[in-house]
């Protein structure tokens, strides 16, 4: 039995290349990274195409190499082991493929997380416990005001989001060009968080009362005789303001997973309820949301997920004043512009225990739904 | 078998060595030029001296700017960055124009936006340029004690610049006995400016003293020709900048230089008496009625770009003054995005010119605030092309060609003043020089926790609360002070 699948084994790998072409390949993409390489450390290389030409075909150049060098790895760490006896070739092959993911997140992203928490405990003043920036941190008036608004967002945030998009998943279901509408409603979170936040500061711009209004809030209120608004200043609309637009941007992407939830309903299950005298909304409720309960809670938890991260509407809009700091606005300043790096770490752990809980929930949801082992 | 495993494993060999290879190589490279450039430094004083014994060089009085006047330094190249975009990115770039004429060396300039943010990056990322502007000397102390800058006191010449530059320049550069940077620019923000023709045709009088400014400010509103101030402290990551300078203003009209300098070395408190008293005398302008346009809302809610437009407004004036620094006029409606100063709407000294911003306590008399941008060095001394770029910015010529554009004001004294041809600083210079002391913005010189921090949101949290609560927030500020 087992001579049979090592025969298949065998059978299976790709027909083996002559040594020749081996060569040949192999010393082609030595020279073309090599060439490369040489290229893109060059300063002056590319001097003659211009400053925009330079950078264009230097981030060609990069792209080219960062494939066909991600390839060669594989191809050549395959060959490698292929020349292994059969089963360890089977048994070492999955780690292969996976074992660069697995240094990536490592290196860029567990060995980091080790390093903030270390630092959140080692960076304080001398002859201060380890918890100084902790202690710190939750005692800060400032801080306080950050912790009150996370809450605030993450109460409203993705509740509105997830609402919101649930009612175009249902509809947008029923619409003639079901795609166009979707499309549209995507389409906002294709803009970078930072785009997203420059263009509600437009709709929000507010201008001495008599001057016209250039803010599309503002021209509307005016226009129907009211005073404009200050929504960025004026506590609390200026939150619930930035709570929309993250709003906008995290909607199209609840719509577009509840959508295809919607669409997995078994139709029978519908039709049952519809002959048993249900109405639209009764079916709604009692069939197709309780279908769809797994899709609805990852939805609520990746955004609840985001807004606890949430920083650049934040940072564009009001940089915090006005009483709408958050968490990670509070951690940027105090790394970047304060340089303090305790007090900032101590913040960077304090989101990420936040966050824990919810991946959790996240993760049981996935293994409930047989995603994930 | 054994083929196929020599072949990948060349193949493996080759792609390490290939990729490595090009780092060795480089740094091999660097250190080449690096000891060939080292030994330029000790002989070639000497060797160009005699060499170009012909027609001898002027000698700038700094040794590398000197070497490389002589070109011995052509092909290399230097990065410096600065704050400077757009306009001034220009000005900038033709002031370093002569001395990549002359010396050959590629200096390429680049502006950030987003200034202090993106330069901590690039230094935090190990990827800090050779030379970059600081207008905060408490950032550069930061900078200094994370160790990244060089100490250019063992090569610099120190005397000269302390000889040359405006009294209390070099010492905002030192940390202990290290010098780490070379002032370049400087300004004065103890300006208002006004709207000419209007103001000469409703008859108003320029004011000479605090109560004759507040006067006119009533006499504006009495005559029902809109608010007399304009003012707007909203400026992306760093809102609230603009009313520390105003309180410092005032800190300095009443309380004095030396209290000054004792307050941002937080030898006294932050909310000491007289800055409270200070702050009491500022809200008698920012929070009275209509004295403001658009009140204390529009001060909080109008970009410092955006300010003087009501000024400019084609049905007269809305507001009158704007207290702001030399530099604004590139931002009035008409002159933005106009790099041809020729061709501006609205000419500084024309459309719009300014007024010393009276003194209070005559016993303090008429101190100046102002600021000034620095250069420090980030890349390792040993290349003395970037010694020499930084010695022709300590010069006067190093300045001129921006001089000559217009505002600019350089703290070297021996800047000849028929160089100052363009209107604000023909003015301001005087102004600079009968000024009773000087005081260098507090917030720049304050922990960034304060100065970038805690001094700006308590000012836009005094604005937003219209200037209620002001003992609380001030004390806040205090106690926010970092400890050490």
């Amino acid at each position: 039995m087992a001579e049979a699948v090592e025969a298949r084994l065998e059978a299976n790998r790709r027909p083996r290349w002559t040594i020749g072409r081996d060569i040949s390949v192999a010393a082609a993409v030595v020279v073309l990274i090599w060439l490369g390489l040489r290229v893109l450390r060059s300063e002056t290389a590319l001097d003659a195409l211009g400053p925009f030409g330079g950078k264009l075909v230097q981030a060609l150049i990069g792209i080219v190499l960062g494939v066909v060098g991600i390839w060669a790895l594989f191809v050549v760490a395959n060959s490698l082991v292929e020349l292994l006896p059969a089963r360890a070739t089977s048994v070492l092959r999955p780690y292969l493929f996976v074992g660069p993911a697995i240094a990536v997140v490592s290196i860029f992203l567990v060995a980091p997380a080790i390093g903030t928490i270390i630092q959140s405990v080692t960076e304080v003043p001398e002859g201060e416990g380890p918890f100084y920036n902790f202690v710190q941190a939750f005692t800060d008036p400032a801080l306080q005001l950050a912790l009150r608004n996370n809450a605030i967002w993450l109460i409203l945030a993705p509740a509105g989001a997830l609402l919101i998009g649930l009612v175009f998943a249902a509809l947008v279901d029923r619409v003639k060009r079901e795609s166009l509408a979707k499309a549209f409603i995507f389409l906002p979170l294709c803009i970078s968080g930072a785009g997203v936040a420059v263009i509600w500061r437009f709709i929000y711009e507010w201008r001495p009362p008599g001057q016209p209004q250039i803010g599309i809030l503002n021209a509307i209120v005016t226009g129907f005789g009211g005073e404009p608004v200050p929504w960025l200043q004026e506590i609390p609309i200026n939150t619930l303001a930035l709570i929309v637009a993250f709003i906008w941007i995290q909607t199209g992407f609840a719509m577009v997973i509840l959508s295809a939830a919607i669409k997995g309903v078994p139709i029978e299950l519908m039709e049952a309820a519809r002959i048993d005298g249900a109405g639209e909304l009764q079916t709604f409720l009692r069939i197709v949301l309780p279908s769809i309960r797994g899709s609805v809670i990852t939805v609520f938890t990746l955004s609840a997920i985001a807004v606890l991260k949430v920083f650049d509407i934040v940072y564009v809009t009001t940089n915090g004043n006005f009483e709408t700091d958050v968490i990670a606005n509070r951690m940027f300043n105090e790394m970047f512009r304060f340089r303090n790096f305790g007090f900032a770490t101590a913040l960077a752990v304090v989101l990420l225990l936040a966050v824990f809980p919810i991946i959790v929930i996240n993760v049981r949801n996935l293994r409930r739904q047989g995603i994930g082992a | 078998m054994s083929k196929r495993w020599l072949i990948a494993t060349i193949t493996a060999l080759s792609l390490i060595v290939a990729s490595c290879g090009g780092d060795g190589e480089t740094a091999t490279t660097a250190g080449e030029t690096a000891t060939t450039a080292g030994g330029a430094t000790t002989t070639a004083a000497e060797g160009e001296a005699t060499t170009t014994a012909g027609e001898p060089a002027e000698s700038t009085g700094y040794e590398h700017l000197d070497q490389a006047m002589a070109g011995e330094f052509e092909g290399t190249t230097v990065e410096i960055v600065a704050q400077w975009v757009e306009g001034e990115e220009e000005n900038f770039n033709l002031a370093l124009d002569p001395f990549r004429e002359a010396t050959g060396i590629d200096v390429q300039y680049e502006g950030l936006p987003d200034y202090e943010l993106a330069l901590q990056t690039r230094v935090d990322g190990n990827d800090a340029p050779d030379l970059a502007q600081i207008a905060q000397p408490g950032k550069m102390a930061q900078y200094a004690g994370d160790g990244v800058l060089v100490d250019i006191s063992g090569w610099f010449n120190v005397d000269k610049l302390a000889e040359e530059q405006v009294e209390g320049f070099v010492d905002l550069t030192m940390v202990d006995d290290a010098v780490y940077g070379v002032y370049y620019k400087t300004d004065v923000k103890s300006i208002v400016w006004y709207p000419v023709a209007p103001f000469e045709e409703a008859g108003y009088a320029i004011p000479t003293t605090w109560d004759e400014m507040t006067a006119l400010s009533d006499q504006i509103i009495a005559d029902g020709n809109g608010n007399p101030w304009c003012i707007g402290i909203e400026s992306e990551a760093a809102d609230g900048w603009v009313a520390t300078d105003w309180l410092e203003d005032i800190v300095l009209r009443t309380a004095g230089v030396d209290f000054y300098n004792q307050w941002w070395k937080h030898e006294v408190p932050f909310n000491s008496p007289e800055v409270l008293a200070a702050a009491e005398q500022m809200s008698a302008i920012w929070f009275a009625p209509d004295y403001v346009y658009g009140g204390n809302v529009a001060i909080n809610a109008t970009n410092i770009r955006d300010v003087a437009n009501p000024m400019f407004d084609p049905a007269g004036p809305q507001c009158w003054f704007q207290k702001q620094a030399s530099w604004i006029p590139e931002f009035w409606p008409g002159n933005r995005d106009v790099p041809d100063r020729a061709e501006w709407e609205n000419p500084p000294g024309e459309a719009s010119s300014f007024f010393y911003l009276p003194g209070i306590d005559p016993a303090v008399g008429n101190p100046v605030l102002g600021a000034g941008d620095m250069f420090v060095m980030f890349t390792d001394g040993d290349r003395p092309e970037v010694r020499a770029l930084l010695e022709y910015l300590a010069t006067p010529q190093g300045a001129q060609a921006w001089i000559e554009v217009g505002g600019f004001i350089s703290p070297n004294t021996t800047v000849p003043t028929d160089w100052y041809t363009s209107y604000p600083n023909t003015d301001l210079v005087p102004i600079l020089n009968e000024a009773d002391a000087f005081g260098f913005d507090a917030s720049d010189l304050m922990p960034a926790e304060v100065g970038a921090g805690s001094f700006w949101t308590g000012m836009v949290d005094w604005v937003a609360a219209n200037g209620e609560g002001t003992e609380e927030i001030f004390q806040a500020i205090e106690d926010g002070w970092p400890a050490g």
